[in-house]
């Protein structure tokens, strides 16, 4: 299931409609994910406070979509693109990997709320596609 | 047996008391068939569904994705026993349809975007979690009766 041309060009005509959003969605998926998902909840125990909306969350939902961000810059080669990334995940963070397909989950839902008429079941499936893809090339160097 | 917050009932209730079932159901079901082509497996006698627009134009995909949400609204008004009210419905899954229940979380998944959609910033973290508890309750005991 690689990215086609099409997916790609779906994916970086989207993102540039709405980065200018990137925090806020970064925001809303993350919080959502931490109420709907409570078990995600236990990389996160450091964190002074876990309320949605608070600072620590508010300021790591726009570090994941920067992440985002450069993933799109670097859609023809994610592996190579995210290497530094996927060690920090590996190494030093040591997410599990299913919790890169909930995350995944709770951006798509976020971006069908505030972006609904531009969000149709193409920009869905290529969005996926991608994340996926992220998901993947994040997990490159867990073992 | 489920346990439901008062929250949770109420809001399972309200979401599908205001839901318009023509228009989420045949929504949800062109979305999955898009999302996920692999679903499509399940529609050989639809007739066209090559593109996004046929998928979406599919009077047949319209009809199911309604008769879909009906089944869901039994699941709605017997929340305290969703295990038992879908005990048919699983066998005729399982036996007749040949169904993999694993597509059921795929459909699940592309109902609450399209929810999601639909209520906009009333669609919060708290609503979301009630919903896809729900949705998860009615996959589990749909997938119950295959052996």
């Amino acid at each position: 299931m690689s990215l086609s041309a099409k997916d790609k060009d779906t994916v970086t005509a989207f993102w540039s409609q709405v980065s200018g959003k990137a925090e806020d969605i970064g925001n809303d998926a993350l919080s959502r994910m931490l109420v709907v998902y409570p078990q995600t909840k236990t990389y996160f125990s450091h964190w002074k406070t876990l309320t949605p909306g608070s600072e620590p969350v508010r300021k790591h939902g726009m570090t994941v979509m920067t992440g985002v961000g450069v993933a799109v810059s670097k859609i023809d080669d994610l592996t190579a693109g995210l290497l530094n990334l996927s060690e920090l995940h590996a190494f030093t963070l040591r997410v599990d990997p299913a919790n890169f397909k909930i995350l995944s989950h709770n951006i798509l839902v976020v971006m069908a709320i505030m972006f609904p008429k531009e969000f149709t079941p193409e920009v869905h499936v290529s969005m996926d596609k991608f994340l996926a893809a992220v998901a993947r090339a994040l997990s490159e160097k867990y073992r | 047996m489920v346990e439901w917050t008062d929250f949770e009932r109420d809001t399972i209730k309200d979401i599908f008391s205001k839901m318009e079932y023509e228009v989420v159901g045949p929504a949800a079901l062109a979305r999955c068939l898009v999302v996920y082509p692999w679903t499509q497996r399940y529609f050989g006698n639809f007739g066209n569904l090559y593109n996004a627009a046929a998928i979406k134009g599919n009077p047949m995909v319209s009809k199911h994705g309604t008769t879909i949400l009906h089944g869901l609204d039994r699941a709605v008004k017997n929340m305290d026993d969703i295990k038992n009210t879908y005990t048919e419905l699983s066998v005729l899954h399982s036996e007749k349809l040949h169904v993999d229940p694993d597509n059921f979380k795929l459909l699940a998944d592309c109902l609450t975007i399209v929810v999601a959609a639909q209520l906009g910033k009333e669609f919060t973290g708290e609503v979301q979690a009630a919903f896809q508890k729900f949705l998860a309750v009615a996959v589990s005991s749909l997938g119950r009766q295959y052996h």
